[in-house]
């Protein structure tokens, strides 16, 4: 008799039938979308705000060096002392007042300014102030040495060395750039989906045992097709949920920027600079980063990617199905969630630091076989370009593993059941798998 | 008689506790057979064992002729001491799923269902969710799911618990007519009157082991102690209460009566014959009442596990 396809459809349809199954499914776009619109437009009226700032210049050295831009406007003050000009700037309410000493030397000089407001100054702004103030003292400085600023920039060279592998492949930046974006955002994909759902094929495994129906299940079923049905039914409840949610969000999205006009850059102000400096230059750079996705090694990736995700998630969601198997209630989880987060942080780590700094190092090499850290790590190497037979080699580790981690919860449960009301601890666990 | 279960010396031990040891019975096809035991005996353990959710350490279990094997499964029907439904799912729903689970086909299991439902008249249930029935509800149905794919075995595991009287005569009813049409049944209870009124045969488990075990009236007749509770209509009370006190062991007995009489219990020595009795009571006074004290279960319950 097979139960395994009919206990996967109880606890699909039991889970997507659920009501605040279907809310959150729902409403997480609408908050997330929310979110982010909010995020957008408060960061827009962040950068409306514009600031008065009065000058005081003392040295008369920067005349003509303070330019009012759309946010910030200088107001350069002439002929008072500065106890008027703190004075007359603190009834103006502005938002603050830069002095610049009358000093002959620029060494003292770059002791004596100081800025004045009413709180703490926003540290952008400072940073603003000062570089305009440094560039202007040292091409002073400079001229004064003798030496034209022109000449200095001439000077200057910049050294960007082509990469190249042996066989004539050209590598290059922008390639590890692209490589290390796919490995993050499957590692990270990967993690946030173990999160999401691990806990919901841990308390999938309690229900079980709250409602009592343990006994009857278990005297028609065999331990390790009630779990294994648990976690793809689970599963596929989760991939789901999660497939509503990104057609969702898209979709949002797209209405959200459309009819608000919110620039979806706009919440991200940094990189609305990279855009705008490069601006003659974005389309050369779609046609590099197109160039190298062709480079890689696509067909791999893919195929990688499916294998390592599906036997990753696997693997912790059984892991998460034995924590639920020792327990009567969820309150009892708390103990054993740390051997379950630690290796999955670990894995981030290691990927994030090891792989990025060496991919082929020992370090990357080691993890990338360790089936509880391979699916983030090895994910992240297989861009840099890791030989076929180690990447099955993984894989069939990794699944092994899910199988004995399947067989470990399903013993681990067949004697839990007898424990109601009982809580489980590490050395009872190992006795129980000796039963 | 044709066995349909037998335990073959099983034994059972968690870590340092030992929940079976070394215990054996043999129930007879068609009848019902009654496992009795102090909480905490080791009761649950064997009907675990034989319901394959536990492996005995030693020993073997054959269930009609056959060492017992994953697929027998569908031949027992199992209601444990501890049960639930899925609370969130619906009870047709529920029901159907339960049923698949033991090898039924959907359509088969529809169709019993709806024969169960009216005969139980629950048929409007159907569509309720388990949380919305009362625990009486939930009770029934899962008597439904138990006994829906005809199992050979029925194991039943305090099946009256939670039932008001009328439901637990329903239900008593049901498996009278289950035992009929050919089931056998594992029956475990602490409910003595109902072991007296539906079991052929009994087993005692006490402390892990098997310390009694035979048919109900056998063991009846082998704790029976020549003990007879009387009535006696005599001039004068207090001399024959003497008199009975000098020639026999008496014990005081109440029991209902339009008479001023005597009433005692008495228990006769073997060296004196029932009709040598009889005639000495009546030579004392009116005879108006005489009954053989028979051990009800209870008594052989508490009798022999105090021995032990």
């Amino acid at each position: 008799m097979n139960h395994l396809p009919l206990i996967i459809k109880r606890e699909y349809l039991t889970k997507i039938r659920n009501k605040s199954f279907i809310i959150m499914t729902f409403l997480s776009p609408f908050i997330f979308v929310g979110i982010f619109a909010l995020v957008a437009y408060l960061s827009s009226l962040n950068n409306d705000t514009i600031r008065n700032i009065s000058v005081l210049d003392g040295s008369g050295m920067f005349a003509g060096e303070f330019n009012s831009t759309p946010h910030t406007r200088y107001k350069v003050l002439k002929n008072v002392s500065l106890e008027e000009a703190k004075k007359e700037a603190e009834d103006e309410e502005v938002y603050g007042l830069l002095y610049i000493p009358k000093t002959e030397n620029l060494e003292s000089l770059s002791q004596g300014i100081t800025f004045y407001s009413q709180d703490s100054p926003s540290l952008s702004l400072m940073g603003d102030i000062n570089d305009m103030l440094e560039t202007k003292v040292n091409s002073v400085k400079l001229k004064e040495a003798g030496i034209d600023s022109e000449t200095i920039k001439s000077l200057h060279i910049n050294i960007r060395a082509n990469q190249e592998t042996f066989k004539g492949k050209e590598t290059s930046k922008l390639g590890s750039g692209l490589k290390l974006a796919f490995g993050g955002a499957a590692g990270y994909l990967l993690f946030m989906f173990i999160i999401i759902y691990g806990n919901m094929i841990m308390r999938s495994v309690i229900e079980e045992k709250t409602s009592r129906v343990i006994e009857v299940i278990i005297s028609s079923v065999k331990p390790r097709v009630l779990l294994l049905g648990k976690i793809f039914g689970t599963t596929l409840a989760g991939l789901t949920q999660f497939l509503v949610w990104v057609v969702l969000i898209l979709v949002l999205m797209t209405v959200v920027t459309s009819v608000f006009g919110i620039d979806p850059a706009a919440a991200s102000p940094s990189q609305q600079v990279i855009e705008n400096s490069v601006d003659g230059g974005t389309q050369q750079i779609l046609h590099d980063i197109m160039l190298e996705i062709n480079n890689l090694p696509l067909a791999n990736l893919v195929i990688m990617f499916i294998l390592f995700f599906v036997g990753g998630y696997l693997l912790y969601a059984s892991m998460y199905a034995s924590v639920g198997a020792a327990v009567d209630s969820e309150t009892d989880t708390q103990q054993f969630m740390m051997p379950i987060l630690m290796p999955l942080i670990l894995a981030v780590y290691v990927g994030f630091f090891t792989v990025i700094d060496n991919p082929h190092g020992t370090v990357s090499q080691v993890f990338s076989y360790i089936p509880f850290t391979s699916p983030v790590v090895m994910l992240m190497r297989i861009p840099f370009g890791v030989p076929i037979w180690q990447q099955i080699v993984s894989v069939v580790i990794l699944f092994a593993t899910f199988g004995g981690m399947v067989w470990f919860a399903s013993k681990i449960y067949r004697v839990g059941i007898l424990m109601y009301g009982k809580k489980p601890t590490y050395k009872e666990i190992y006795k129980w798998l000796k039963y | 008689m044709e066995k349909l279960l037998v335990v073959n010396n099983v034994s059972k031990i968690y870590g340092d506790y030992k929940a079976l040891n070394n215990v054996s019975i043999e129930v007879e096809k068609g009848s019902i057979f009654g496992l009795l035991g102090p909480n905490g005996a080791g009761k649950t353990t064997l009907i675990r064992i034989i319901n394959q959710i536990t492996m005995p350490d030693t020993g073997s279990v054959i269930l009609d002729g056959e060492p017992l094997q994953p697929h027998h499964i569908q031949y027992i029907g199992y209601l444990p001491e501890e049960r639930g439904l899925y609370k969130t799912m619906k009870v047709g729903e529920q029901a159907l799923y339960l049923a698949q689970l033991k090898g039924l086909s959907k359509q088969e299991a529809k169709e019993r269902l709806k024969y169960w439902f009216d005969r139980l008249e629950i048929g409007d249930w159907w569509d309720k969710k388990i949380q919305e029935l009362s625990k009486g509800m939930a009770q029934k149905i899962q008597f439904v799911v138990t006994v829906l794919h005809k199992p050979k075995l029925l194991i039943f595991d305090e099946p009256f618990s939670g039932f008001d009287p009328i439901n637990a005569n329903l239900i008593k009813d049901e498996i009278l007519k289950l035992r009929e049409d050919g089931a056998t049944i594992i029956f475990s209870t602490h409910r003595m009157e109902s072991v007296e009124e539906m079991c052929d045969h009994i087993a005692l488990i006490h402390k892990s082991n098997k310390i009694l075990d035979g048919r109900l009236v056998d063991i009846k007749r082998q704790y029976r102690n020549n003990m007879f509770e009387i009535g006696l209509i005599t001039p004068n009370h207090a001399t024959t209460t003497e008199l009975l006190k000098e020639k026999f062991e008496i014990f005081p007995a109440t029991f209902k009566s339009i008479n001023d009489e005597l009433q005692y219990k008495v228990k006769v020595p073997d060296s004196i014959s029932r009709n040598d009795f009889v005639n000495y009571l009546t030579s004392q006074g009116q005879l108006t009442h005489f009954v053989e004290v028979i051990p009800s279960a209870s008594d052989i319950f508490i009798e022999t596990i105090q021995k032990n």
